[in-house]
């Protein structure tokens, strides 16, 4: 990719449109390797209680230096309980990036716009760079941007479904009309979903579930920077339109037909 | 030795005694001070002054960190 094709969140410029999670990995000491194989710059985690019963691992340990960490509000049912998350993920001291996730819907686990747009009003406002996990919806979008939102994460399909872009067209409305990036977070499966999402011009995906669950997670991060870079490219050199009908790829003036 | 008093920690009920810091109760349980976040009634206890706070008496301590999460 061209130098010139940079990603700028929160004025910081990002050279990998992939984003990964670090949960559902069997084994932990894996994302190194899969973050390596993937060439990502960010990474998501959670915040939640030390278990003193179980000697759980610090998940700080698996992630190399240099990498920007963005800790998610999951747990959050409303905009103050995300707001709290959010100081406390701050105070650890690895940067004040923040994903805001305010669902209080179990069965689809669909984020609250309402909640959301209003956690990221104060978080912006404290100085955070906000990028709040959304349904895709526009005026809910502008109102993200407007409270300072980096960028917006609208969901593809609900959280580890598998299920890929769902959601497309209201993703191209947001893609068409939101000037901070659109970064497609949620559901996407395969790398083809990856590669899709980019090619209609997407920032950037976050993903997790696809890569973290696969049988060879270090393979599959692969497979997904090539999708995410195919897609981009693909983007950037502006895709023919489609028709119902055949066009010849070769010249139809041909000899045998003794024209 | 004044008696022990009830914290709330992690959303448990118990009994630590009377005195007793926040850089303590990290060390009781082997935590490193650097990998956590500490909230006492709502309010985030900056790590430096985890030798300085004390635990007081009907207390709602949080002890948090990062885990793996998408």
């Amino acid at each position: 990719m061209n130098k010139h094709d940079s990603l700028i969140i929160g004025g910081q410029e990002i050279r990998s449109r992939l984003i990964t999670g670090s949960g559902k990995y069997r084994d932990e000491s894996v994302i190194p390797e899969v973050l390596a194989a993937a060439e990502c710059d960010i990474i998501t985690v959670a915040l939640r209680r030390v278990d003193f019963e179980r000697d759980a691992e610090n998940i700080l340990k698996h992630v190399p230096a240099g990498k920007i960490l963005l800790p998610n509000t999951s747990g959050a049912r409303t905009a103050d309980e995300a707001v709290r998350i959010a100081r406390l993920a701050r105070a650890m001291g690895c940067g004040n990036w923040i994903k805001i996730e305010v669902i209080n819907d179990q069965k689809y686990l669909l984020p609250d716009n309402e909640h959301t747009s209003r956690a990221t009003d104060i978080l912006a406002r404290e100085g955070f760079i906000v990028l709040p996990y959304m349904n895709p919806d526009l005026p809910s979008a502008r109102r993200m941007v407007a409270a300072g939102a980096a960028a917006v994460m609208p969901l593809g399909a609900p959280i580890g479904s598998n299920r890929g872009l769902q959601s497309l067209d209201m993703i191209e409305i947001l893609i068409e009309e939101i000037k901070v990036p659109v970064i497609v977070d949620a559901g996407i499966g395969r790398p083809s979903h990856a590669a899709r999402a980019m090619e209609i011009g997407a920032a950037a995906v976050l993903l997790n579930t696809a890569i973290a669950t696969a049988d060879d997670p270090v393979r599959m991060a692969e497979a997904f920077k090539w999708a995410v870079r195919a897609g981009r490219a693909a983007y950037l050199a502006g895709m023919p339109g489609e028709s119902r009908h055949a066009h010849p790829s070769s010249p139809l003036t041909g000899f045998l037909s003794g024209e | 030795m004044s008696d022990p008093i009830t914290i709330t920690l992690n959303g448990k009920k118990g009994h630590v005694a009377a005195n007793t810091s926040i850089l303590s109760l990290l060390e009781k349980r082997d935590i490193r001070p650097g990998s956590v976040v500490v909230e006492v009634n709502l309010n985030i206890i900056p790590r430096d002054a985890y030798g300085l706070r004390m635990v007081a008496e009907g207390d709602t301590v949080e002890i948090l960190r990062f885990v793996g999460g998408g």
